[in-house]
């Protein structure tokens, strides 16, 4: 292996760490003005998502009275901001890294910075607004964008792949991505791997570059810590921002209620013990938190690397950050 | 692949050959132009310009996209030509999938001569000679002369594509002649090469002129000093 002579230099220019300082300062003040407090969580925890395709990298830690214990570098601060509203905090944002092993390639690093902020006593729509008003202040002085679009999964998948994402047989969806225009091989993939690859193939291209559009109501099935929708229980209360074919941001209508959410994380962890992923614990202080209340309230994550790409018209995330994962 | 791979890969070869010398093998098959076995790479070892085999035809990789739908299973969507048709197919990795390398070479080669059915090539260093059907000249026939180098991809030894130099200096054998006084800013008329090819050239040029032209556009470049 030669190693490159030059791989300590950054991969970003000198003009996109710029913009990434004054973007940053930007939000700051967007929250600012609608008193939102910003907040501070570890990085490193004992707890992490259980989502089965996520996965947490991890570090063994010691301190002085504190035994050497597994930790894990978050892949969002989902658990440990929604102890603090449990506690009172009202409406909060962060922003820092996040982490994900195994995800690289034109638009994933697996150390990107995250936005993530919740709204006490709003609804997925609410905040949905906030998002799209978020992303064109930010990116009002590079990029004209249309009026943004609201459509629900259901519509698009029926739109663009033909199928109802709500009641169509496993196998129609199978047969479907399987004819689809880039006729893909089905074989083992489960209903929810199915619905995203043709979400990603077939819906995904045909958004439009120049605005931004929502797509809200995921399948229950993806729900991840999303609560179900009051009017059809076969959605979620979960939505994600694009613009173009990339994907920006991921929200949904919180999930309070602790006993459902103990058995998400149950069929979770059943899920990644079946395909023999690693086992982190139970988010014990996650689930006290939500048994001692969480308020009624909506949250995202918003990739902020990506929202700086787009105000620069980059053509992959190295161009964004200075030291991609090769060169960290 | 990483070489501890790599290693892993060789023993466990060894032990299913059941004690038969692993390396003597491949490097008689390699000489025999058969099969070799090859490495298999999965969706995080792919990468643009891998040759692999793809529903037993030699493909190469032309891209390479990650992709990780929000909260679903992350996969690899790889376009791939085929080598043989030039048909481009797309394809999706997921965790577990596997592509399989396919032994294809770009080899620097010497065109020898033609005997009208088959076109004969060698290795200027082994002196190895392979032997190609006008399917897989594929138009380069009409371009190349005896002592051309030519970049030649051979599949498990045999050639399955002959690119040309990407610039000849051939002799007009045939074309009308120009009127006086024309300049090079003037129109164009067709000419055909020695080689058999025919290329749009200035008025000026006569026959037996030699020219310099571009392969890959089949277009004129130049007059050329003889």
């Amino acid at each position: 292996m030669t190693r490159n002579d030059a791989d300590w230099r950054p991969t970003a220019a000198p003009e996109a760490l710029r913009r990434r300082a004054a973007m940053l300062a930007e939000l700051r003040a967007f929250f600012a003005e609608r008193e939102v407090l910003e907040v501070e969580t570890p990085l490193l925890s004992a707890e992490t998502t259980l989502d089965v395709h996520l996965e947490s990298p991890g570090t063994e830690l010691e301190a002085p009275g504190f035994p050497k214990r597994r930790l894990y570098l978050q892949t969002s601060p989902e658990l440990a901001m929604k102890r603090l509203l449990a506690a009172g905090s009202g409406s909060i944002y962060q922003v820092c890294k996040a982490f994900r092993g195994g995800e690289r390639g034109r638009w994933h690093n697996p150390e990107f910075t995250i936005l993530e902020w919740y709204r006490v006593g709003w609804d997925q729509h609410r905040l949905m607004r906030e998002v799209v008003s978020l992303i064109e202040t930010l990116l009002a002085g590079s990029r004209r964008l249309e009026t943004a679009m609201y459509m629900s999964y259901a519509d698009l998948m029926q739109r663009h792949a033909g199928v109802d994402p709500r009641d169509a047989p496993t196998r129609t969806l199978r047969r479907t991505l399987e004819r689809s225009s880039s006729r893909q091989d089905a074989d083992g993939l489960d209903r929810d791997d199915l619905l995203s690859r043709l979400f990603v193939l077939e819906v995904e291209p045909r958004l439009e570059p120049d605005r931004v559009t929502v797509v809200f109501d995921y399948p229950a099935s993806q729900a991840a810590m999303a609560r179900l929708g009051a009017a059809d229980p076969r959605t979620a209360e979960r939505f994600e921002a694009f613009v173009g074919g990339i994907e920006l941001a991921n929200g949904y209508g919180e999930l309070g209620d602790p006993v459902e959410q103990r058995e998400r994380l149950e069929r979770d962890l059943m899920l990644r013990r079946k395909r023999r992923r690693p086992l982190p614990p139970m988010p014990s202080r996650f689930l006290a938190a939500l048994d001692a209340g969480l308020p009624y309230c909506a949250g995202v994550a918003l990739g902020f690397d990506r929202l700086l790409g787009l105000d620069l018209d980059a053509r992959r995330i190295d161009e964004l950050i200075a030291f991609p994962v090769e060169r960290a | 692949m990483p070489d501890g791979m790599r290693g892993r890969h060789e023993r466990s070869v060894t032990f299913v050959l059941g004690g038969y010398c692993y390396r003597r093998a491949r490097r008689a098959a390699a000489l025999r132009g058969r099969p070799q076995i090859m490495a298999s790479y999965n969706m995080n070892q792919v990468r643009t310009g891998l040759k692999v085999l793809q529903s037993g035809e030699p493909n190469v990789l032309i891209s390479c996209d990650f992709i990780k739908p929000g909260k679903g299973q992350a996969f690899t969507r790889v376009k791939m030509r085929n080598l043989l048709s030039g048909r481009v197919n797309e394809k999706t990795l997921k965790p577990g999938d596997l592509l399989h390398g396919a032994d294809v070479v770009d080899t620097s080669m010497q065109y020898l001569y033609s005997d009208g059915q088959h076109w004969f090539f060698m290795d200027p260093e082994t002196f190895d000679q392979v032997e190609a059907d006008a399917q897989t000249l594929a138009g380069a026939e009409q371009w190349i002369k005896e002592e051309d180098v030519c970049n030649v991809t051979l599949w498990n030894g045999h050639p399955i594509q002959i690119k040309p130099p990407n610039f000849v200096i051939r002799e007009v054998v045939e074309t009308d002649p120009g009127l006086k006084g024309d300049t090079s800013s003037g129109g164009s008329k067709p000419a055909r090469l020695e080689t058999g090819a025919t290329v749009k050239v200035p008025l000026f040029i006569q026959n037996g002129e030699s020219i310099r032209v571009d392969t890959r556009t089949g277009e004129y470049v130049s007059r050329a000093r003889t």
